[in-house]
């Protein structure tokens, strides 16, 4: 049925690399649109990388510049690392969506515009002179411009379905889709699973949305004008069983299997925020694998109810942004304190105050480790990638009850929305997780001692209903040993480094730096964290292509860094710190190892890109 | 079953003591509180391990220190929000919260009302002592207006909460008051509040005796308490008086304090029924300050109680439906995803 045909009349055309942009206005389903050609390209194997950009309001007015929402997808036969930076396909929905988008399109690209979406009304919206359309004025001639009155088409092809004409309009995205689909010679059946999951008990919205999706395919397949279709082929990954997954999503399941490994029950005490929220809706819905979420009044009971349910013998984990992340400052300093495990997740965003809500930034690293008043150290771990999500919050959750230790998990908005193909692990396959709370006195203990350590430090885990283990903790500075209330100078001294030491000592207990590419010793190191993995591979495997020695390391372990960064970046001429921020890895690292590296900061609210980065990177070759 | 168990011997209130050293001012009244609660522990029949007390900051929040259960001081105003995620996790803990006005009323108000709406079955225990006693003597949110302290040299302009009307605005299934100083009533309160299944909300009248000396005399000493106070029991009519010659009649809405003789007996009088949600609430609405002319005894007791379910009950039963629908959660066929591609 969604089979072209005459598919022999057409000639395909083999691709290697294609960015795709859908943009449109905030309430025309682009982001749906997008994930669904995803989905569609992930199924065949192709390799990919999204960038959603979401207007910060949920609806701003229809049709205007802030209204417009976008998401750009690159998929390639090769192996690719950012969603790319110029697109090859412009899908403008809108005047708005074209004005907005039209500097990201490669000279020669393709604008699929909507007619109808270029009106007088729409041009006025996205201020355009009186009387001028870009589609008839000649200023796009270095583009190759498809212009089909979509909502027109859509409107025709439902013409028999009873809807009113508003809803009919709402099928307008899967007429690109569908138009996109045959474009690139997709099969649709993805799609049409998902319209069948979605709206199966809504057979008027599901035959709507199907018949446009139709339409468009036809559109494309019986117009004489589209001589050409595309493919792009499976990309060489390594071999094994793949899906796709975003970033928010991954953090979720790295929490459930981590409950799951260490047998410990999931809490998640959250308050509702961007980029973070999809966490929260994500674990929400896992209520069979015991997992508790609970949606706090503010902030601060999120992170507080997680430290109730720690104390109690659960996985606690509280998610956040950084304004989030202000807030419950106090509260970690208690966890540090109490000595208890706890999970705190900053999927960070534009700042300062509410800053740049919907926009990606890594400025809550130093916020991370040092937000807090007195000496207050916690572990911190970064993830690179949405798939990365997963193990680096597995390991965060593996650190957090083995030592005792809340531990802060850093994230942003564009790994968190931004979508990849993942080889996922199998449940047996994934580091143990053991954890053992204090069951009783032993024989030679007369009296409970709760801050008694172990060789890492870490104190015992001793939760209430335990007979013989009655104790009392608090936020008051403790006596070494008893964990009784103490003030006594000597003894705050030795806490103090204690708290430090014990952190300082998980440097023994996670994997060694390595680097991601390049020579071991040389020029040029380029030292990354968090989602600028993509960008900074990229750019460092093109100039290795040309020649150059370059070399790329990329963090996970923050706080401590693992044992031997002092020794890897003593090992080159330059070392080079690339960040969405003002500066702030590059602080730790000078601070730290005494090093005189390089910063490169960008922020614009938007992920570096490779070109960027590489013209950079020849000042220094 | 082996016989060499022995039967634990009833635990009696020393068992709840701790080493350490009680640092309240000589005469706080947290210190019969301490005392209070000491003695009723043992009757309620809770494995000691299972009790948790859980305190924010203040004079009173100390409090955990001094009991020898489960404990956490925790930080200003959070204990509730702690509580809130202990129980929801270990709904079989018994889950005692100290604060006092400032703790749980003006830093932590926000987390009070949400627990109390959430209906956690936890136990608040609210020292109202009118003051900040550990910052030496700010006014609290429940100090008096035009209240002289530190921070209020030309008295406080502040107007104060009444919380058990606080309380009942926040749909709080169980409401009670009591005092520092009528240790018989004060232990029957804390009976009475745990034995509730649902949030418990006691406001425990505290002096302190530094900073805000006699602010309840009137109603805790000999000489003015049986004027100026109504006990309130379930079934009972409210008499109050030290001859036992005045009582209570509702006007319509209005209460009004009434004389037997000639016009009224006992038997004319409001009947007080604790789970009549509209009269508890003119009951928490009888707040006058008693050293205006006209005016109300001030209530002592149980104001109201109702029963809704427990949020950490509904959680389980979630988890519990989802786990009989669906199986046990399967992590394999969580990460595998209902779509799937293979690279060879
Ligand atoms: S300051 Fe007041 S409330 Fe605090 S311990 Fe002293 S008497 Fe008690």
């Amino acid at each position: 049925m969604f089979n072209s045909t005459n598919p022999m009349t057409r000639h395909a055309e083999i691709l290697n690399d294609v960015v795709i942009k859908f943009a449109g206005d905030s309430g025309e389903g682009m982001q749906l649109t997008g994930s669904q050609f995803t989905n569609n390209t992930a199924l065949l194997g192709i390799d990919l990388a999204t960038f959603p950009d979401f207007p910060a309001e949920i609806r701003a007015p229809q049709g205007t510049l802030p209204g417009v929402s976008g998401y750009q997808l690159r998929f390639s036969s090769d192996m690719v690392f950012t969603p790319g930076e110029e697109c090859d396909v412009l899908v403008a929905m809108n005047a708005a969506a074209l004005k907005v988008n039209l500097k990201s399109l490669k000279k020669g690209g393709k604008i699929i515009a909507n007619t109808d979406g270029f009106d007088s009304k729409n041009l006025r919206l996205a201020n355009f002179p009186e009387g001028v359309n870009p589609l008839d004025d000649g200023s796009l001639g270095n583009y190759e411009v498809i212009r089909m009155d979509i909502t027109k088409m859509t409107r025709e092809a439902l013409k028999e379905i009873s809807l009113g004409t508003k809803e009919k309009d709402r099928a307008k995205n899967m007429f690109v889709l569908g138009f996109l689909y045959w474009m690139y010679n997709r099969d649709m059946a993805s799609t049409v699973q998902f319209l069948k999951d979605k709206f199966g008990k809504k057979p008027e919205i599901f035959e709507s949305n199907m018949k446009a999706l139709q339409a468009g395919y036809n559109y494309g397949d019986t117009t004489e004008t589209f001589t050409t279709t595309y493919k792009v082929e499976k990309a060489k990954m390594h071999p094994g069983v793949y899906r796709s997954i975003m970033g928010n999503q991954a953090l979720a399941y790295g929490l459930i299997a981590a409950s799951q490994k260490s047998g410990l029950p999931l809490f998640l005490g959250s308050y509702p925020i961007t980029p973070a929220s999809d966490i929260l809706h994500e674990l929400s819905r896992y209520k069979s694998f015991g997992v508790r979420t609970f949606q706090a009044e503010d902030e601060i009971a999120g992170i507080t109810a997680a430290i109730g349910a720690a104390y109690g013998g659960s996985l606690a984990v509280t998610t956040t942004s950084g304004p989030g992340l202000a807030l419950k400052a106090e509260s970690m300093g208690l966890a540090v304190m109490l000595e208890i495990p706890l999970l705190i997740v900053d999927v960070q965003r534009g700042g300062p105050s509410t800053g740049l809500p919907t926009k990606t930034e890594q400025s809550d690293l130093l916020q991370a480790y040092y937000g807090r008043n007195g000496e207050c150290p916690m572990p911190v771990i970064a993830a690179s990638t949405p798939s990365d999500c997963f193990d680096a919050v597995y390991e965060a959750a593996r650190i957090s009850v083995q030592h005792m230790t809340p531990v802060i998990f850093l994230s942003d908005g564009y790994i968190a929305n931004g979508a990849e193909p993942w080889r996922f692990p199998n449940a047996n396959d994934l580091q143990e997780i053991t954890v053992n709370f204090k069951a009783g006195l032993n024989p030679d203990e007369e009296k409970f001692l709760p801050y008694l350590r172990d060789e890492k430090l870490a104190r015992p885990w001793a939760i209430p209903g335990t007979p013989g283990l009655e104790h009392r903790i608090g936020g008051l500075e403790k006596q070494n040993v008893t964990g009784n209330v103490n003030y006594e100078p000597e003894n705050h001294q030795l806490m103090v480094k204690l708290r430090q030491e014990k952190v300082d000592r998980i440097a023994d207990h996670i994997p060694e730096q390595k680097l991601d590419s390049g020579p071991t010793k040389g020029k040029v190191l380029v030292l990354g964290w968090g989602s600028t993995y993509g960008a900074i591979k990229s750019a460092v495997a093109e100039l290795k292509e040309e020649g150059h020695a370059i070399s790329h390391a990329h963090i996970r372990y923050l706080r401590p860094f693992p044992a031997n960064l002092g020794a890897i970046l003593r090992n080159f001429e330059q070392v080079l710190v690339p960040e969405i921020n003002n500066g702030q890895l590059i602080r730790l690292i000078r601070d730290l190892y005494l090093v005189d590296a390089k910063g490169y900061h960008k922020i614009m609210g938007i992920p570096i890109t490779k070109t960027e980065l590489v013209a950079e990177l020849r000042r220094y070759l | 079953m082996s016989n060499t168990t022995v039967n634990p011997l009833p635990l009696t209130a020393k068992d709840f003591a701790t080493d350490q050293e009680v640092r309240w001012c000589p005469g706080c009244g947290d210190y019969s509180i301490l005392a209070q609660v000491q003695k009723v522990m043992p009757t309620l029949g809770i494995p000691r391990e299972n009790i948790v007390i859980i305190s924010g900051i203040g004079c009173s929040s100390r409090f955990p220190y001094y009991m020898n259960t489960y404990g956490m001081h925790s930080i200003h105003g959070r204990a509730t929000a702690i509580a809130s995620g202990l129980k929801a996790t270990r709904p079989e803990l018994s889950v005692w919260i100290v604060t006092g006005d400032g703790d749980g009323l003006s830093i932590g108000g926000n987390h009070t009302i949400h627990l109390l709406r959430r209906n956690f079955d936890v136990n608040i225990m609210l020292f109202n002592n009118q003051i900040y006693g550990l910052t030496k003597g700010q006014y609290s949110p429940t100090s008096e207006e035009k209240k002289v302290t530190k921070s209020t040299p030309f008295g406080s302009i502040d107007h104060p909460f009444n919380p058990a009307a606080l309380a009942l605005g926040a749909d709080a299934t169980f409401v009670a008051r009591s005092m520092d100083r009528d240790p018989k009533h004060l232990q029957e309160m804390l009976i009475r509040s745990h034995a509730h299944k649902g949030a418990s909300f006691l406001e425990i009248y505290q002096n302190c005796n530094i900073f805000n000396d006699g602010a309840f005399e009137i109603f805790t000493e000999k000489s003015s308490k049986q004027d100026e106070t109504v006990f309130l029991e379930h079934g009972k009519p409210l008499i109050f008086g030290a001859q036992k010659n005045k009582g209570l009649r509702l006007d319509g809405f209005k209460p009004v304090a009434v004389e037997f003789g000639k016009e009224f007996s006992a038997d004319d009088l409001w009947v007080h029924d604790e789970n009549d949600f509209h009269k508890a609430s003119i009951l928490s609405r009888m707040f006058d300050n008693p050293r205006e002319a006209e005016h109300l005894p001030r209530p002592f007791g149980v104001f109201y109680e109702s029963f809704r379910s427990c949020y950490e009950d509904e959680m389980a039963m979630q988890i519990g439906e989802a786990i009989e629908q669906k199986g046990k959660g399967d992590l394999n066929k969580l990460l595998r995803g209902n779509e799937t591609w293979t690279i060879a």
